[in-house]
C-alpha cells in the first residue's frame, strides 16, 4: 500500500508544481458559470432556482477538461511503462491516479462552487448542502473519468472523445447530486438520495480502476 | 384507410422506419459487393495470404 | 468433438453456414413484418383513448426492444472476446453497433412523433425517452471510439471494455432517470400504458417485434459477413505490401 500512497503523493506534487492545470479548470468553471446568466437572462429568481443544476453541470465539464491529463503525461514521458511493469498492480496505479485527480481537481472545484453560487443568487442555506453533495459525488466523476482517459489514451481526437464516452456515465451522479441538494432545501428526506450518491461513488471507485487498468494493459503491450 | 386527424404523424413515423431499414439494407448489400469486388481483384492479381483463412480474425493478428 | 460455437469460431465455416442461412432469415423477416403490418393496420382497432395515433406504437416499441437487444448483444460479444477469446466476438460486436444505433434512433424518432399528438409536445423528459436517449449516446460512444483507433485488435479490446462498462452503468442510469422523473414530474399526462393492453393490440405488437428481431438477426449476419470480408481484404493488402517490399530489396542481393 505504501507504493499506492507514494504514487498519489507524486501526482499531487506534480499537480502543485505544474499548477497551471488546476488554474485552467477553475478558470473554466468560473467562465462557464458567468456566461450562463448572460445567456439565460439575469432573472435572479430563475437563477437561484436552477443554480444547483448549473453548478453541477459546469463542474462536470470542468473536471472533464482536466481528465485527459490523468495518464497522458506519464504515457508521453514513459513513466507509464515503468508503472505497468512495476510491483504495484495496475488497478492500484489507476486508482491512485484517479484519487490524485479527485484531490487536485474535483475537490477544489467543489470548494469553488459556493463562491460561484453567489453569482447565481443561490440561497445561503444551500451552501453546506452544495459542497457536501459535491464532495460525496465527485469521486464518481474522477474514477469514472479515469476510464475515459484510459480508453482514449492512444486514440485520435482523444480530448473530444472523452466527453462523448464519459458524460453519459455521469448521469446518475448528476441526478442524485441535484436531488440531494433539493431534498436538503425542501421538505423531502435527505437520506435516500445522499445514500445513493454515496453508493454510486463507491461503485465508481471499484469499477473505474478495474476498467481503466484493463484499458491501459491493452495499450501498453 | 382513414387514420384520423393525425395521419401525417403515423405516416411520417412509418416512413422513417421504412427509410432507415431500407437504407441499412442498401448499405449492407453495397458494402458486401464492394468487399467481394476487392477480394476478386486481389484474386485476379494472384495475391495470396500467407496463412490460412483463420488469419482474417483480429485475434490471430497478435 | 467440437461444440457448435467452436465450429462457428472458424470464419470460413461461419461464411459457409451464414451464406446458406441468410436468404431464409431475410425472407422470414420480410414475411413476419408484412403479416404484422397487416395486423397493425387492418385488424387492430384504434385505441379507445388515443385513437389512430396509437398505431405508431407498433413500430416504436419493437424498435426500442431491438435497441436494447442490440446493446445486450454487443455486451455479450465483449464478454465472449475477453472470456472465451472467441475469434468472431469482435466481428459480432462491431457489426451490431451501427444497426443497434439505427434502431435506437428509430425508437426516439417514432416516440417523439407519437408524443406530439398524445402529449402535445415532441419531447418530454420522460424516464423511458431519456434512458433510450442515453442508450443512443452509449452507441455513439462505441462507434466513435472504434473509428478513432486504427489498430483493429486494440480497437476491439477497448470498445469491449467500454461496452462492458456501459452494461454495468445502464441499470444505474435507468434507475436514476426513473428516480429523477418521479421527483420532478408527477406522472399525469405522461402515463402512457393506460389500462391493461388488449390482445387485438398486443398480437400485432408481438408479431412486429418478432419480425424486427429476425430482421436484426439477418442484418447482423450480413454485417458480420461484410466485416469478415473486409478483414480478408485488409490482410491481402498487407500481404501485397509485404511482398512488394521484399521484391524491392531482392535485386540488390
Amino acid at each position: 500500500m505504501s507504493g499506492f500512497f507514494t504514487l498519489v503523493g507524486r501526482d499531487l506534487r506534480l499537480a502543485v508544481r505544474q499548477g497551471g492545470a488546476l488554474g485552467t479548470a477553475l478558470g473554466f468553471y468560473l467562465v462557464v458559470v458567468a456566461m450562463l446568466p448572460l445567456g439565460l437572462g439575469a432573472d435572479l429568481k430563475l437563477l437561484s432556482r436552477i443554480a444547483p443544476g448549473i453548478l453541477w453541470i459546469a463542474l462536470l465539464l470542468s473536471a472533464l477538461l482536466s481528465l485527459g491529463r490523468v495518464f497522458e503525461s506519464d504515457y508521453e514521458d514513459g513513466s507509464l511503462d515503468v508503472l505497468t511493469t512495476g510491483p504495484l498492480p495496475l488497478e492500484l496505479v489507476t486508482a491512485a491516479k484517479a484519487l490524485a485527480h479527485w484531490i487536485s481537481t474535483s475537490v477544489p472545484l467543489a470548494l469553488l462552487a459556493p463562491v460561484l453560487g453567489i453569482l447565481l443568487n443561490l440561497e445561503l442555506v444551500a451552501y453546506p448542502a452544495l459542497v457536501a453533495t459535491m464532495i460525496i459525488g465527485t469521486p464518481a466523476v474522477s474514477f469514472l473519468g479515469a476510464i475515459g482517459a484510459a480508453l482514449t489514451l492512444t486514440a485520435r481526437r482523444g480530448g473530444l472523445l472523452i466527453a462523448l464516452l464519459v458524460l453519459p456515465l455521469y448521469v446518475p451522479t448528476l441526478i442524485f447530486g441535484i436531488a440531494a441538494i433539493s431534498a436538503m432545501l425542501g421538505p423531502d428526506d435527505v437520506a435516500p438520495p445522499l445514500l445513493i450518491l454515496t453508493a454510486i461513488s463507491l461503485g465508481a471507485i471499484v469499477l473505474g480502476p478495474l476498467a481503466a487498468a484493463a484499458a491501459l494493459r491493452t495499450q501498453m503491450q | 384507410m382513414d387514420l384520423g386527424p393525425n395521419a401525417s404523424f403515423i405516416w411520417t413515423a412509418y416512413g422513417m422506419v421504412a427509410f432507415v431499414i431500407v437504407g441499412l439494407i442498401t448499405w449492407l448489400v453495397l458494402d458486401g459487393r464492394e468487399q467481394q469486388r476487392r477480394l476478386a481483384d486481389f484474386e485476379a492479381r494472384g495475391v495470396k495470404r500467407r496463412a490460412g483463412p483463420e488469419a482474417v480474425t483480429a485475434r490471430s493478428e497478435n | 468433438m467440437q461444440t457448435f460455437t467452436q465450429r462457428l469460431a472458424n470464419p470460413t465455416q461461419f461464411m459457409r453456414l451464414s451464406a446458406r442461412l441468410l436468404p431464409w432469415v431475410a425472407g422470414l423477416a420480410a414475411a413476419i413484418i408484412a403479416y404484422g403490418l397487416y395486423l397493425a393496420f387492418f385488424v387492430a382497432p384504434p385505441d379507445y383513448l388515443q385513437g389512430e395515433i396509437a398505431r405508431i406504437m407498433f413500430v416504436h416499441v419493437p424498435s426500442a426492444w431491438i435497441a436494447m437487444a442490440g446493446y445486450a448483444l454487443i455486451a455479450v460479444s465483449a464478454f465472449g472476446l475477453f472470456v472465451f477469446r472467441h475469434p468472431l466476438a469482435d466481428v459480432s460486436a462491431k457489426a451490431a453497433a451501427p444497426i443497434g444505433a439505427a434502431f435506437t434512433f428509430l425508437a426516439l424518432f417514432t416516440g417523439s412523433l407519437w408524443g406530439k399528438p398524445a402529449w402535445g409536445t415532441y419531447w418530454v423528459w420522460d424516464a423511458r425517452l431519456t434512458s433510450v436517449l442515453i442508450l443512443f449516446f452509449l452507441y455513439l460512444g462505441l462507434i466513435a471510439l472504434r473509428s478513432s483507433i486504427d489498430d483493429e485488435t486494440l480497437a476491439s479490446k477497448l470498445t469491449a471494455i467500454l461496452a462492458l462498462v456501459g452494461i454495468v452503468m445502464l441499470p444505474i442510469i435507468k434507475f436514476s432517470v426513473d428516480w429523477g422523473n418521479t421527483l420532478h414530474q408527477p406522472s399525469s399526462v405522461l402515463k402512457l400504458s393506460g389500462p391493461t393492453i388488449h390482445s387485438s393490440i398486443l398480437t400485432p405488437l408481438l408479431v412486429i417485434g418478432a419480425g424486427f428481431l429476425v430482421l436484426f438477426v439477418a442484418m447482423h449476419l450480413k454485417a458480420m459477413r461484410n466485416e469478415i470480408l473486409r478483414r480478408r481484404v485488409k490482410a491481402l493488402q498487407l500481404a501485397e505490401v509485404a511482398r512488394a517490399a521484399s521484391q524491392v530489396v531482392a535485386p540488390a542481393e
